[in-house]
């Protein structure tokens, strides 16, 4: 198990610097610089500027630097917030998208396998099919026009939750369900055709002629081994909400890390592109590595092989 | 209940499943009897309507299964009339049943010590230390070493022929009166079998439990069971004891499935399938439904339907052979050969009332 997990803090250490690497030259491909927008400077006062932030060495030194920086625990300064430092930034602004992702996995999470496990134990009448249009409905529906619809209805027209903005609960209210569609339908499906399966297969016999209820069954038998399947579930799960996040966070002005990434892109804030980035991998790295752990302890059938491997 | 030596009694039995091509008549006016104590095997090829049968016992058919006619006495009530809430406090407390392949019919999330106490929380209302210390009880029953550290093991840490002890644990854990054992030891090898087979046999004297046998393999029979229903195409088409199905069978069927038993002597290859294959149960064929693959089909078996003839009090097979204007005929000569090596094999004095000879 120790061995396994050294193993696999490497792997998530390659794949950070892989992400690091990748991330830093895509970058410099993107169009215009961090100054496209200052229309006042002259053409020196722009070359000072760039030589400020060491834009005007050679690429190859600039990635030198940068890498440099990460192993000295340094994610550089942001170009657009006066000179904070990029962590500190990050950190600043992980209360609002940690809540509200949080609230929209939580939320996501538990309805979709109610869904899920009404569609799967009433397959094929009408309740399944409701269930089933709401889930290719969460799926198909992109966040930002979620988002726009809870805006416009329920903010705007019914006024019964604020609008936009970061000034107490109620304000998260609608962001929340504007995130929580996509894990809610994705949970729903998954759960949905792996209680299909769970429910067809011998030990559920067992189990109805051990004369068990059929709630007995569910609860007992059906449920549990549909949740395992479900853990690898995290990661996409996440992995959606932050891209989910991005643009709700936007539309309903959440000062919160994914509004900031947007920003950052369309002014080339290189720095801070590229930590949210680093951050973002990294955490969905630990997610991945914790699911596996958590997987591997809760699923009897496929325990890490503990002493060897 | 017309016998109160019985504890099962099944009258004219009747079940369609609705398919997409139509319906399969999947079993075709079954009756038989289960008496307090015995062992009933049920034999016959796949699809020949074993399961169908027993699965309605338990009140578990699929969801696409009709009941068209008949009825199923077990304490003088209807079965066939109980109501899932009324059925779910007999599965498991007083008809139980196994499964085919142990490798996945335990719950590989749940600790077997749980898996085999839940049916004495549900049935008999025990807390959960008490039913797991019963659960332990079970476990030495079936023959688990170490029951007490294993109890808190999952199926994945027990090989196949202990998955199927701690599967007949579960299904004996309340004294069920009737115990189905649909194929229960098909998917494990020989010596295991033999070992589990053992373990039914024994149980069945602690427990005295009925039990009703399934599986397409004669020979498991043989050691097994006390009486013997020869089942084709959704019917029973003939009945008796281990003796009279093994010594002096009648319908060409049961010679069929005699003919193709492997055995020491005839492992060399003298082994003989039956040729064909069993009617479309869609749209099953009138008069003997064996007709078609039968060396000795008569005219009258392609028009009208045999009864059961009797050929002792507790033998009975529907062939229109046994007519009395029906033509003599001989068995094939492997029956013959094989009925004495069979009586010399197992038996002092073979009981062979037959005077067919070869
Ligand atoms: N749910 C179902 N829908 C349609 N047909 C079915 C269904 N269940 C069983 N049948 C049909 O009923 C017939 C009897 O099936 P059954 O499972 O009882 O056979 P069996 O004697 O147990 O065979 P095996 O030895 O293969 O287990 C078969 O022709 C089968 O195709
Ligand atoms: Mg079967």
């Amino acid at each position: 198990m120790r061995k396994y997990l050294l193993k696999r803090i490497f792997y998530l250490f390659l794949t950070l610097f892989i992400v690091a690497t990748v991330t830093f030259f895509l970058m410099k491909l993107m169009p215009g610089t961090p100054l496209q927008n200052e229309a006042k400077l002259t053409a020196s006062e722009k070359a000072s500027i760039l030589a400020q932030y060491g834009l005007d060495k050679p690429i190859w030194l600039q990635y030198l630097i940068y890498i440099g920086g990460i192993f000295k625990g340094s994610l550089g300064l942001s170009f657009q917030f006066s000179d904070q430092a990029v962590s500190y930034l990050i950190g600043s602004r992980m209360g609002p998208s940690m809540q509200l992702g949080g609230q929209a996995m939580v939320i996501g999470v538990v309805f979709g396998i109610i869904l899920g496990a009404v569609g799967a134990i009433r397959k094929d009448t009408w309740a399944d099919r409701l269930a089933t249009i709401l889930s290719i409905l969460g799926i198909a529906v992109p966040s930002f026009v979620l988002a726009i619809l809870l805006q416009y209805y329920l903010g705007l027209k019914m006024g019964w939750f604020p609008v936009a903005g970061w000034e107490g609960f109620a304000y998260t209210i609608l962001p929340t369900l504007a995130l929580a569609a996509s894990p809610l339908a994705e949970t729903a499906r998954f759960i949905r055709t792996d209680m299909v399966d769970v429910l067809s297969s011998d030990y559920i016999e067992l189990a109805k002629a051990k004369g068990l209820s059929k709630f007995g069954i569910v609860y007992h038998h059906a449920l549990r081994n549909s949740l395992i399947p479900m853990v690898t579930l995290i990661g996409p799960l996440a992995a959606a909400l932050m891209t989910g996040s991005m643009v709700v966070e936007n539309i309903f002005s959440v000062p919160g890390i994914g509004e900031q990434f947007v920003k950052s892109i369309l002014v080339n804030d290189y720095p801070t592109i590229m930590g949210v980035t680093i951050f973002y991998s990294a955490l969905l790295c630990l997610l991945l590595l914790l699911t596996d752990i958590v997987y591997g302890i809760i699923d009897p059938r496929i325990r890490l092989s503990g002493n060897g491997d | 209940m017309e016998n109160p030596e019985n504890v099962i009694e099944v009258r004219n039995l009747q079940i369609d499943f609705h398919t997409y091509a139509g319906e399969v008549k999947a079993i075709r006016d079954v009756s038989f009897d289960l008496r307090k104590g015995e062992t009933l095997a049920i034999v016959g090829e796949s699809g020949s309507g074993k399961s169908v049968t027993t699965r309605s016992l338990m009140g578990l058919l699929a969801p696409n299964a009709v009941i068209k006619g008949g009825s199923i006495m077990f304490h003088g009530d209807d079965i066939i009339k109980k109501s899932e809430k009324e059925m779910q406090h007999i599965r498991g407390k007083d008809i139980a049943m196994i499964f085919q392949d142990p490798m996945t019919s335990l719950d590989p999330t749940m600790r077997i010590g749980m898996q085999i106490a839940e049916p004495l929380m549900k049935h008999k209302g025990l807390k959960k230390k008490e039913a797991i210390s019963q659960a332990l009880e079970m476990l030495k029953l079936v023959g688990i070493t170490d029951p007490e550290a294993r109890l808190n093991d999952y199926p994945y840490q027990f090989s196949g022929g202990m998955r199927q002890r701690i599967v007949i644990a579960i299904a004996l854990v309340c004294y069920p009166e009737v115990l189905i054992a649909d194929e229960p030891t098909t998917a494990l090898d020989v010596t295991i079998q033999a070992q589990i087979l053992d373990l039914m046999k024994d149980l069945q004297n602690r427990i005295d439990t009925s039990i009703i046998f399934i599986t397409h393999d004669l020979g498991v029979v043989a050691g097994m069971a006390d009486r013997v229903a020869v089942m084709y195409a959704g019917k029973i088409v003939e009945y008796g004891t281990v003796d009279e199905i093994f010594f002096n069978p009648q319908h060409p069927y049961t010679w069929g499935l005699l003919n193709s038993m492997p055995t020491l002597n005839t492992a060399g290859g003298s082994l003989r399938a039956i040729p064909g294959t069993p009617p479309d149960l869609l749209d099953p064929p009138v008069g003997d439904a064996f007709a078609a693959r039968s060396d000795y089909a008569m005219k009258i078996d392609t028009e009208k339907e045999p009864p059961f003839f009797k050929v002792s009090d507790t033998h009975y097979a529907a062939t229109w052979l046994l007519h009395p204007d029906a033509p003599k005929v001989t068995p094939p000569a492997e029956i013959v050969r094989r009925q004495k090596k069979f009586a010399e094999m197992q038996r002092p004095e073979p009981p062979i009332k037959n005077t067919t000879k070869e």
